[in-house]
């Protein structure tokens, strides 16, 4: 186990984290200010993947390809928020959760009638093809920095909007008082659709950059979505803080156990009982890290305010 | 007094009718039909205990084809292995799945509200990944069971009208069981902690530890409705643990009408013969299904059981 190996699955974790974060950080939106469980958000990450590689298809570029997903898949959200999801806000969860679900039947299956059932590949471009040296004889591939660099530049733009803005002034008081919000004077109803948009948004660019390292296939949306799940209620639910901060624990536990559990256990236990509960293990790590965590703190790591 | 006479009537046809599948099946020559009105019995057995929790308990777990694939693999594995004694296998199936369930129940009821949906999803993704990770018997694969489960003397499950009507004694068994523990002084305590949990505490009920039972005895049904479905299907894949399974499964009890237990039997049927009938109109069913869902969810929350007794059930 070189040093070069754990700083490169060092940065594949926050590589993950990163994308976690994106995927996070709308669903915890939604649910602080719409208090909506919205399962469908993994099919909005989905969406994002396909109409990046259908658009750098079609454009021949990968980067206009994201750049063109992003602006489609917030219109996605907003149609799916105005026409569906709309209705949900007053219901309880367990209706938004099959509502939701019934939700991801319909885009699965839509997909899957546009571009078919089988995985598509989109190649990365040429100028984020190759690996650069992140220390001297370390080469680590460029387009994974780049998910990195991205993620984080989104992020600060996102605490930006959220702590510096008229409309994230506006959001955070609708997490905190949805009534005197309205009561204000904001139009609360424009304001929902837009937090909506802008997840969907954040969710369709996690998708988009996934296309060229993950296969992109219908119910993609799904594992990603469980592991979001994860993330946000070790954070706690409604915290964008801790989205982050679960993110990045989540992302990292998860790869470094899938590097590095087999040979540690291996030390430990024969090495054919090692081969054989390391991955198992490994795949269940994040699950019981949750656990854990819920055991001593069932609100997570960072509980969002209470909106009473 | 016409609303209990009309569940009644619909009841005891339902039951007639149930009874009398395997001889018009056979007068037919369509073994089919068997074998679809077992599979649908199988599917309200998981129905049924879900809505324990998830209709009278008020607790949505949204995991609970974990224990379908606990049940399954408890047949399967001593299949594997030789063993196909079905007391065996299907008291392996009850004591293994109420076994974790007591874990993730003692871990997920210490949440409430959107976090126990999460957690419980999570942990059935969590050994749905277990089940994956079990090379020996398959990995993602899954395997063929070795052979049904084999009772004492003539009672066979390879025999398909044996199966049928045991699957048929169960599932009549699990709803008696369930109305006389729905009426019981520990099925008031859940439902009183369903309506206003403080209030129930306030009384000086633990709820937690009521609310632990319910959770165990129904993950406990579960399991033992998977043990049948691997049987049913002669083939078992950690997709019997899949999240989408949970959510079907909740679409019963939702369809059917929850908080009464033969909603859930109605749901199950339903959901079933749509998929059915759907999946014959074209390959792209689902998505046909999601918005129907959908307008389930939005317009008709009392389901097939609150229009069929006239009662409301929630």
């Amino acid at each position: 186990m070189s040093w070069a190996l754990v700083l490169e699955q060092t940065l594949n974790g926050l590589q993950f984290g990163v994308m976690l974060f994106l995927m996070a950080a709308g669903l915890t939106l939604v649910f602080g200010i719409m208090n909506l469980v919205n399962l469908a958000h993994g099919s909005l990450y989905m969406v994002g993947a396909y109409l990046a590689a259908a658009f750098a298809h079609w454009s021949g570029s990968f980067v206009l390809g994201v750049a063109l997903a992003l602006p489609a898949t917030l219109l996605v959200g907003i149609a799916v928020e105005v026409i569906a999801l709309r209705t949900l806000y007053e219901r309880d969860h367990l209706d938004q959760v099959l509502a939701t679900f019934g939700l991801i039947l319909f885009f699965n299956e839509l997909i899957s009638i546009v571009w078919g059932r089988a995985a598509i590949y989109t190649s990365v471009p040429t100028i984020l093809g190759g690996h650069f040296r992140i220390l001297p004889g370390v080469p680590y591939p460029t387009y994974r920095a780049s998910i990195i660099v991205v993620g984080i530049l989104v992020s600060v733009l996102l605490w930006g909007l959220v702590t510096r803005t008229r409309l994230g002034m506006r959001i955070r008081a609708g997490a905190s008082n949805r009534t005197m919000v309205s009561a204000l004077g904001v139009n609360v109803r424009l304001l929902y659709t837009l937090v909506f948009g802008l997840g969907a948004a954040l969710a369709g660019l996690a998708g988009a950059m996934a296309g060229p390292i993950y296969a992109v296939q219908p119910g993609m949306g799904e594992a990603i979505l469980i592991q979001v799940f994860v993330v946000i209620v070790i954070g706690g639910i409604g915290s964008i803080r801790g989205a982050m901060v679960g993110a990045i624990v989540v992302g990292m536990a998860d790869t470094l156990g899938r590097a590095f559990l087999k040979p540690m256990l291996a030390t430990i236990i024969s090495p054919p009982a090692a081969d054989k509960a390391g991955p198992a293990l490994a795949s269940m790590l994040i699950y019981l890290l949750m656990a854990a965590v819920l055991f001593f703190r069932p609100e997570g790591l960072f509980p969002a305010r209470s909106r009473s | 007094m016409t609303a209990d006479r009309r569940r009644a009537v619909t009841l005891a046809a339902g039951g007639v009718l149930l009874a009398l599948v395997p001889p018009i099946a056979a007068l037919t020559d369509q073994p089919f039909y068997l074998d679809l009105f077992r599979r649908m019995m199988i599917f309200a057995i998981a129905a049924v205990s879900l809505d324990l929790i998830l209709g009278y308990g008020g607790m949505v777990s949204f995991g609970h084809a974990a224990y379908l694939g606990i049940g399954a693999y408890a047949v399967g594995i001593p299949a594997y292995h030789g063993i196909t004694n079905g007391f065996l296998q299907l008291g392996l199936a009850v004591a293994a799945s109420a076994l974790v369930a007591l874990v993730i129940g003692a871990i997920s009821l210490r949440t409430s509200g959107v976090y126990f949906i999460m957690i419980t999803l999570a942990f059935a993704q969590m050994l749905y990944y277990l089940g994956i990770s079990l090379e020996t018997y398959g990995g993602d694969n899954g395997m063929r069971l070795a052979a049904r489960s084999r009772f004492v003397g003539p009672v066979d499950l390879a025999q398909p009208t044996t199966f049928y009507y045991l699957v048929l004694a169960i599932l009549v068994l699990l709803l008696v069981a369930g109305r006389r523990l729905v009426g019981s002084r520990f099925g008031m305590v859940i439902r009183a902690a369903k309506a206003n949990e403080p209030r129930a505490r306030a009384i000086g009920f633990s709820t937690a530890r009521y609310k632990l039972t319910a959770f165990v005895i129904a993950g406990a049904t579960a399991g033992l409705a998977g043990a049948l479905l691997a049987n049913q299907t002669e083939y078992l894949t950690p997709d019997f643990m899949h999240w989408t399974r949970s959510g079907e499964i909740m679409f019963m009890v939702i369809l059917g009408g929850m908080g009464s237990l033969f909603g859930p039997v109605l749901g199950a049927v339903a959901l079933l013969l749509l998929e059915d009938v759907l999946s014959a109109l074209t390959a792209h069913w689902q998505i046909i299904l999601g918005p129907i869902l959908i307008l389930v969810v939005l317009f008709a929350k009392r389901g097939l059981f609150g229009l069929l007794a006239g009662t409301r059930v929630d």
